[in-house]
């Protein structure tokens, strides 16, 4: 966003150094909501790092990781941890849900433009999208949530169901075998070890360069980390909302204090460190793939 | 000191009562000097009886010379005896004439005839000659023996071949690179000192334990080749079997045994899994890890199978080899096939044996398939399409976006290009 100094300044923020005055931010996530973000990433690489070498346990980077951090009973562990705390996450997260749907009564979480659902809009800005990306249209214009971010959300929404279903079978085989046929035993490894490539690849490729690697938002999105967005890259990224919002007259009651600078720059720190274990990740993957097939 | 005890031994076995007087001897050494020794009187005894005879002259005389230890004769070769060792030896009781034969008289010749072993050991030297030392640069007897003048019962701890000395005697010339490279022989000495019969020998002092002798024989050893060996691949289990009688029984009545019985000399015997000298506990880790694609050297498509398990994935990465390799669900010696109801793999027998490790196996968890293969839709079809379905998943949605990210990416590209040289404002409203 603006500098890139130490983590912690001593000096008091200082003002935009291209903006007009003083600029208006944003709020677009919660503290709940990129908290969950944390945990989730976190776990998520947790879950990766000791999840590729037993799906590659005969790759030599594999062995050697596996070695360093005591063998396969200490990756099993680990692995067990981050799915646990993921586990909970998820359920505090329908939990969430719920709440806002069922007590709170909040209009919109199912369906309607602030809605994680997708709707006939999002199949026509595909289309849009694609045709503008080869020059065959004008750019689409989104509301809050944009078809590729509701993609992202319910590729790790139903990653989770079935990844963690999966995980779940092998770790408790003997009572899942109470109620699975013999062969979905065989099944779920099949399952578990596909569909977290697919989660590993998409998310360390498809959602890194999306969210944070693409020129618009390069080198990382921060909204996901301070909540906030400036009214500029409100009004371009999500032009339909600032509109629907500003016609609406809300636009004010969504406005939020600057970040804070220190809190910025803390979270490129973690955020980056996450970014590159990801494409660390990401490589060892493609060899643990293309090596071994 | 203990000369004359010694000269007069040598009578006494000349004359053929070796036995009485070997039982003199120790006693005769150890209380040579004390009073009243029941044994020196004994000796003295028969020394007076028996008189100087011309063989006591003989090993004296040849002493009076040879006890110098440094000498050498002409070629440098050390031509000296270590009289107190050799008396102690086990041909101490022998005059040096019985060996040396060619010596009658002093002074005798400078180059006597070579001593020949075999004119008293003569089955020793027959087995020699037709094994695969016979054409041996070293001596045939003293290079394994040792020194002739100090030759000691295989049971006595001096000995060259005791036991516990034979891995070294052996491996003074089966540990020389060279040698193996001449004669296109592994270098087995290192490895066997490694293996648990090694061990055994050299750090428990077990003299039960196997040394290169009790595979190999000693006099009349043969190449493996040889079907008289008992290194000959159908001779293995009874080789052996004269230590693991146990195993030895079990495996004869598994598919193994049966088949190397009924002349399948590809089926395994004990070192096809075990190894011949590099013989590992099988409990140890290495092992459990190492067996497994020795068994699939030749159960080829089992082992791909069994690879593409958790139990397979889980052992490679070290650390936690419990995991099941093939003879924990399988057994070891005694492999029977599946349809055999006393095989651990036989339907009947699944809970129990899966139970081993899985404490809540039950009928339906052993339906578990441990070399199912997803690759052959005939015989595993559901695992088959759920690999298809879900690579079906991963290519097509990576597929996609893939091309959408990589598009996006180029077009948001052009537009900040197009928006200013600094990137950062951008007007594509």
């Amino acid at each position: 966003m603006t500098n890139e100094t130490g983590t912690v300044p001593t000096e008091q923020p200082q003002s935009q150094p291209q903006g007009s005055g003083k600029e208006k931010y944003y709020v677009r996530f919660t503290l709940a909501q990129r908290y969950l973000h944390v945990v989730l990433f976190t776990s998520f690489l947790g879950l990766a790092a000791t999840g590729l070498p037993m799906r590659f346990s005969d790759n030599p980077a594999a062995r050697f990781f596996a070695r360093e951090v005591g063998g396969f009973g200490a990756i099993l562990f680990f692995h067990k941890f981050c799915a646990v705390v993921l586990t909970l996450a998820f359920l505090y997260h329908l939990k969430d849900i719920a709440t806002r749907a069922f007590v709170h009564r909040e209009k919109g979480i199912f369906w309607g433009p602030t809605s994680m659902v997708p709707n006939w809009k999002d199949v026509q800005d595909v289309v849009g999208h694609l045709r503008w990306f080869v020059g065959l249209g004008p750019k689409p214009k989104f509301e809050r949530y944009a078809y590729w971010e509701k993609f992202d959300y319910w590729a790790v929404f139903w990653g989770m169901i079935v990844i963690g279903f999966s995980g779940y079978a092998m770790w408790f085989a003997p009572f899942f075998a109470r109620f699975l046929p013999g062969w979905a035993l065989n099944a779920v490894l099949v399952i578990h070890g596909e569909e977290a490539l697919l989660a590993i690849l998409f998310i360390f490729s498809i959602h890194f360069v999306n969210t944070h690697l693409r020129p618009d938002s390069f080198p990382m999105d921060m909204v996901i980390f301070t909540g906030k967005e400036t009214e500029e890259e409100f009004q371009k990224k999500r032009t339909l909302e600032y509109r629907r919002l500003a016609a609406e007259g809300k636009l004010e009651a969504r406005e939020g204090e600057k970040p804070v600078y220190w809190w910025v720059n803390f979270a490129k720190v973690i955020g980056f460190t996450a970014i590159l274990i990801g494409l660390l990740l990401l490589v060892l993957t493609l060899i643990g793939y293309f090596g071994t097939a | 000191m203990a000369g004359p005890f010694f000269a007069l031994l040598g009578v006494a076995c000349a004359t053929g009562k070796s036995r009485a007087m070997t039982a003199v001897l120790p006693g005769a050494e150890a209380q040579g000097t004390g009073p009243g020794s029941r044994t020196s009187v004994a000796a003295l005894v028969l020394f007076l009886l028996l008189g100087v005879s011309s063989m006591l002259r003989a090993q004296t005389d040849c002493l009076a010379c040879h006890a110098d230890k440094t000498m050498q004769d002409a070629a440098g070769h050390s031509v000296g005896v270590d009289a107190d060792v050799f008396h102690a030896s086990i041909h101490g009781s022998l005059s040096c004439a019985d060996c040396h034969s060619s010596i009658k008289d002093y002074p005798h010749p400078d180059h006597p005839a070579a001593v020949k072993c075999a004119a008293c050991h003569a089955d020793q030297a027959t087995g020699i000659a037709g094994s695969v030392h016979a054409s041996a640069s070293a001596h045939p007897c003293t290079g394994c023996h040792g020194d002739a003048h100090a030759i000691f019962p295989k049971t006595d701890a001096r000995s060259a071949v005791y036991p516990l000395n034979i891995p070294r005697t052996c491996g003074s010339c089966h540990s020389d690179p060279a040698l193996a490279k001449k004669y296109g022989l592994q270098n087995v000495y290192s490895v066997y000192m490694d293996s648990i019969h090694g061990y055994a020998v050299s750090k428990e002092g077990l003299l039960v334990a196997a040394n290169c002798m009790s595979c190999h024989g000693s006099h009349h050893i043969l190449s493996h080749k040889d079907p008289q060996s008992p290194t000959y691949k159908t001779n293995i289990p009874n080789t052996c079997g004269a230590c693991h009688g146990g195993v030895e029984a079990e495996y004869s009545s598994g598919v193994h045994g049966k088949a190397v019985a009924g002349g399948d000399l590809a089926a395994p015997v004990c070192s096809d899994c075990h190894t011949a000298h590099a013989i590992l506990q099988p409990t140890l880790a290495d092992f459990r890890m190492q067996s497994t694609p020795i068994c699939g050297s030749c159960h080829k498509g089992r082992f791909a199978t069994y690879q593409d398990t958790f139990h397979s994935q889980l052992g490679l990465l070290g650390g936690y080899v419990e995991t099941a390799r093939c003879w924990d669900c399988h057994g070891a010696h005694n492999i029977l096939p599946e349809s055999d109801p006393n095989s651990p793999v036989n339907q009947a027998n699944l809970v129990k044996t899966c139970g081993r490790c899985h404490a809540d196996a039950n009928a339906s968890f052993v339906k578990y398939q441990p070399h199912a293969n997803p690759h052959n839709r005939k015989l595993n079809p559901p695992l088959y399409f759920t690999r298809f379905f879900m690579n079906l998943l991963l290519w097509s949605v990576l597929g996609f976006f893939s091309l959408h990210t990589l598009l996006w990416f180029i077009r948001a590209k052009r537009e900040q290009g197009r928006a200013g040289p600094a990137g950062e404002e951008k007007d594509d409203e």
